[in-house]
């Protein structure tokens, strides 16, 4: 399959690192919603044989999907934009949270310091307080030498609590041109 | 045709599948017909039953997946429809129980009612088998051709506006899910 994409400078090295991160935690099907940042882990969740892409229409549906794959024993994962995540609450809520099904969320992070997108600015200024207030445990992936290790506590975090965790996909991860 | 006598025509058919239901009467419904470990009754997260079959159906190639949908669930995730039909497991049989209202909440007519057919949905959506049963009969004999069919189907049933008195059983929902979790471990 081949991909007409916009020229922009999201890192394919810090997306590959993700995505082999997500791969060695054991996660063998992954849920998307395209957003500029995702694209390149998105084509490499595509490309790689040993990982189910499933392309959704809407994030709350990738909770659903998440919660059938982990009762069939298969690791998954959701990657979506923040505006994703505060599409798929209620999902998460009363999929998720209330039926203790470890989900692994990964979130870019956008409408922070830097953002040149006006309409990305208000999900980013309410991200991390309406995680907190669903008491859901939140890293923030910035560093990618450490980004490995955070996926693999994370996935540790979800499967032993039974419950969803975020990760933050940040500009200074994601972003080429920062 | 009525969903319990629906459900009550098939359930023998159903000791071989991962089911998934909707919460409401369905859950409630086939809970008193008889509860089984391979039932799994998503009591809240409308929309999201046809989502989580999907899942169990991708993970489980093998393991022939049943998921008891509602009008007023499929409404709220129509795009999961476009989801289901774009990966097309072939082991998921996709049920909806039309009764043309939201009847669990005091029976608000839905768009069902009106003017939405869902079973044309499904398939402008791309799945590639469907099909609307009004009789008891019909309904049997489209369940189980979809059964053999190994295809992606949905079926709509028109039921009756009809339900249970009550809702809430004494199976908790998390046991549920365990139970369910480990029997889909032995599949």
């Amino acid at each position: 399959m081949t991909y007409k994409l916009r020229e922009v400078p999201v890192s394919t090295a810090n997306s590959r690192i993700v995505f082999d991160a997500l791969k060695s935690s054991g996660v063998r099907l992954m849920s998307a919603l395209p957003e500029t940042w995702l694209v390149h882990l998105i084509r490499q969740a595509d490309e790689d044989p040993d990982v189910t892409l499933v392309r959704l229409a809407k994030e709350e549906e990738g909770v659903g999907i998440s919660m059938g794959a982990h009762l069939a024993g298969v690791k998954s994962a959701m990657l979506m934009q923040n505006h994703g995540f505060l599409a798929a609450i209620n999902g998460i809520v009363s999929g998720a949270q209330l039926y203790r099904i470890p989900l692994l969320m990964l979130i870019s992070d956008r409408g922070s310091f830097g953002e040149r997108d006006p309409w990305q600015t208000e999900g980013g200024a309410v991200t991390e307080s309406v995680l907190s207030a669903l008491r859901i445990p939140v890293m923030r992936l910035s560093d990618p030498a450490r980004v490995a290790y955070q996926i693999r506590e994370a996935q540790t975090l979800a499967h032993s609590s039974n419950k969803p965790v975020a990760l933050l996909l940040t500009r200074d991860l994601m972003w080429e041109d920062a | 045709m009525t969903r319990i006598d629906a459900l009550r025509a098939v359930y023998d058919r159903l000791d071989r599948s991962a089911v998934v239901t909707i919460m409401g009467a369905v859950a409630a419904e086939l809970q008193s017909i008889g509860h089984r470990p391979n039932f799994f009754y998503l009591q809240h997260a409308m929309g999201l039953a046809s989502s989580v079959g999907l899942g169990i159906a991708l993970s489980k190639p093998n393991v022939p997946v049943v998921v008891f949908d509602g009008d007023g669930s499929v409404l709220m995730n129509l795009g999961g429809l476009s989801t289901l039909a774009r990966y097309k497991p072939s082991n998921l049989l996709h049920v909806v129980f039309d009764n043309e209202s939201l009847l669990s909440v005091g029976g608000f007519p839905t768009a069902t009612g009106t003017c939405t057919r869902l079973a044309e949905v499904a398939a402008a959506a791309g799945v590639p088998r469907t099909a609307c049963a009004t009789t008891l009969d019909e309904f049997v004999r489209e369940f189980a051709a979809a059964q053999q069919a190994k295809e992606l189907t949905t079926l709509v049933a028109k039921v009756d506006a009809v339900g249970p008195s009550a809702f809430v059983t004494d199976l908790g929902l998390l046991e549920n899910r365990f139970q369910f979790q480990r029997y889909l471990q032995g599949r």
